[in-house]
């Protein structure tokens, strides 16, 4: 029963890593149409630059956290002018192989500085909290707490302020939006940012139980896309549900179904999924 | 003048000379290295024509090119190496296979619309990789496979040697090559052609996507499993990072410099970047800072890769010159559909 029990909290913490970057990833696509190949080296860049203030300027974790998430907020702004914007006229091969030149350029770049090699990252929350009996470590429940705070902090976001409203009406209506005069230019830019930030706190929440190394983004971007296929491409609620689907699938299929072809779950199941329901598990909607 | 000297190019004569020329290769070659690295740029030229087919084409991105050029060199591998096959036939074995497999995640994969068809492709790759990785009693997982065959010259050719090797395999490229124009001109190609610029409007000419998609598919495999077959019987020694999705990457790239949807931009833009990462051995390590973003470049000023902005550029300055007197019907095609010139 304990072991149940265990392999449920593992669920919700790979499921709250995965629904974060998948977030992230579902907001690009349905409000800009872009399959942001590249989100995942954002998530890897943003676990390099906690790395980097924690380990090599000694910052605090809180402290190495925000400013990762600023620097990957701007560098996927960036990537918004430089590259997508000019590609959105295109046909739809040209982002995607866009995305791919910028997912090798970042992850060459990180390797360069930092080599291949696989990192430690520590943070501040070692301890264990045992529940009568039920053991969650500290930084796993760190994660679930955090993931949970981000999505309610962006749904306050979305809903209440007047940024969060052009970019719901974006989502929802593109031409709807242009006539009401909402810069198109503001929102794009916008909302690469939130998909930044959210990838680097994912980054970094996870990093502390992971490795740190410039390949970790390709498993975590195919898991992405797996979970906003099966919730619906641009789906919000849909990102989250899925999230959590493929971390329990995961969690639950590495104990009891084999530990090393646990990846394969996940990817299987898209498969699967895309042959008998090619629009996804939900009905699309943009929330 | 420039034009002048450009539509040397154009002319029929032209692939003539590239093939002379690749002939006399081994011949002023400075040394054995050289006639291997051309060799190996063949092999990848190759697959990089498959990909073409379906992502130049058909327009349809396929993110897997890289997983079947490993199935086909694994299957060739396993069945000479564990299995006692010799070359030919296994050779014909790891075409059968990258055909079926192939079909089968061709006839899945290709009803999907817009962004999913790439990101199916992209699991499907990664699947491959992690099976040739764990899959132990049949794959033998990391550690890879050894003692493949090399290939069988029936006792006249000895083509574990580099030159006899560097014929071989330009013997196969050419075949790609000749049939990759035959297919262009064919109907068929044109179909393809039809699809790339649009599901619906393909689909209101009375074209049944689904067959001809798969079509295209089955051939874009089957040319990476021949490739990855090749590169099997040169090497001679495999493991699961051939799946890796890298090799896809690297091919995308050459394919976009060369000239995507062209019959000559594949070969030279492989032939090209291979040249000049290992001429320039600093590069091999951080290619990827320079093929990033070249790639995004590419997309963003010279969609059609060199070769394919050359041909617009030429097709542009023959309609100048035939403007006034309308003399002449322009030999280029429009510019936006499959280019049977040079």
């Amino acid at each position: 029963m304990n072991l149940f029990f265990q392999n449920i909290v593992n669920g919700l913490t790979l499921g709250s890593i995965y629904g974060l970057v998948a977030l992230g990833l579902t907001l690009v696509y349905g409000i800009l149409h872009i399959p942001n190949f590249a989100h995942g080296a954002l998530y890897m860049v943003g676990a390099f630059m906690s790395y980097f203030l924690m380990v090599d300027i000694g910052a605090h974790y809180w402290v190495a956290m925000a400013g990762s998430a600023v620097i990957v907020a701007a560098l996927a702004v960036i990537c918004e002018r430089l590259v997508f914007h000019p590609l959105r006229h295109s046909p739809p091969i040209h982002d995607k192989i866009a995305a791919i030149g910028i997912l090798l350029f970042l992850e060459a770049v990180v390797q360069m500085f930092w080599g291949s090699d696989f990192r430690r990252m520590s943070s501040p929350f070692t301890g264990i909290m045992n529940f009568d009996g039920l053991i969650i470590p500290e930084q796993r429940a760190l994660i679930i707490v955090g993931a949970l705070v981000l999505v309610v902090a962006l749904q306050l976001f979305l809903r209440k302020t007047m940024t969060g409203a052009t970019i719901i009406a974006m989502a929802q209506n593109r031409e709807g939006a242009f006539l009401v005069g909402i810069d198109a230019n503001r929102v794009a830019m916008m909302t690469f940012a939130i998909s930044g930030v959210l990838a680097a706190f994912a980054a970094t929440l996870y990093a502390p139980i992971n490795l740190v190394y410039p390949a970790m983004g390709h498993i975590v971007i195919m898991k992405a896309f797996v979970i906003i296929i099966l919730g619906g491409m641009g789906s919000i609620p849909g990102a989250i549900v899925g999230g959590m689907i493929i971390g329990f699938a995961e969690a639950f299929g590495g104990f009891y179904i084999s530990t090393s072809y646990k990846d394969i779950i996940a990817f299987g199941l898209l498969v699967l999924i895309l042959s008998v329901r090619p629009q996804g598990l939900f009905a699309k909607g943009a929330h | 003048m420039l034009f002048k000297l450009a539509s040397l190019f154009m002319h029929p004569a032209f692939k003539y000379a590239l093939i002379v020329l690749a002939l006399l290769f081994p011949l002023f070659a400075s040394n054995e290295y050289q006639i291997y690295v051309m060799a190996s740029a063949f092999v990848w030229a190759i697959a990089v024509y498959g990909l073409n087919i379906i992502t130049g084409f058909c327009g349809q991105l396929n993110l897997a090119h890289g997983g079947f050029f490993a199935i086909g060199a694994y299957t060739l591998g396993l069945l000479s190496a564990d299995y006692g096959w010799s070359f030919w036939p296994a050779f014909v074995a790891a075409l059968l296979m990258t055909a079926l497999l192939g079909f089968l995640v061709g006839v899945v994969s290709l009803r999907l619309k817009e962004h999913y068809f790439a990101i199916f492709t992209l699991c499907v790759g990664f699947i491959i990789y992690l099976l040739l990785d764990k899959w132990e009693e049949l794959t033998h997982g990391p550690i890879g496979v050894r003692d493949i065959a090399a290939p069988n010259g029936f006792g006249l050719v000895d083509f574990t040697q580099t030159v006899p090797f560097y014929y071989l395999v330009l013997a196969f490229l050419v075949f790609a090559m000749w049939f990759m124009g035959k297919l262009s001109r064919s109907l068929l190609g044109r179909t393809f052609v039809a699809i790339r610029n649009g599901d619906e409007l393909a689909q209101s000419l009375g074209i049944n996507l689904m067959r001809n998609k798969t079509m295209a598919f089955v051939l874009s495999t089957t040319y990476a499993g021949m490739a990855g077959a090749l590169y099997a019987g040169m090497i001679r020694f495999i493991g699961p990072e051939e799946a890796n999705v890298q090799h896809t990457f690297d091919m995308i790239t050459y394919l976009l410099v060369g000239g995507i949807g062209t019959i000559s931009g594949p070969l030279l833009g492989t032939v090209g970047i291979v040249w000049i990462t290992q001429s320039l051995q600093f590069l091999e390590e951080y290619r990827m800072i320079i093929f990033g973003p070249l790639l995004v470049l590419l997309v963003i000023f010279f969609p059609r890769g060199f070769v394919g902005s050359f041909l617009t550029w030429m097709h542009r300055q023959s309609q100048k010159r035939a403007a006034p007197s309308k003399k002449k019907e322009s030999r280029v095609s429009t510019g936006k559909g499959v280019e049977n010139n040079a």
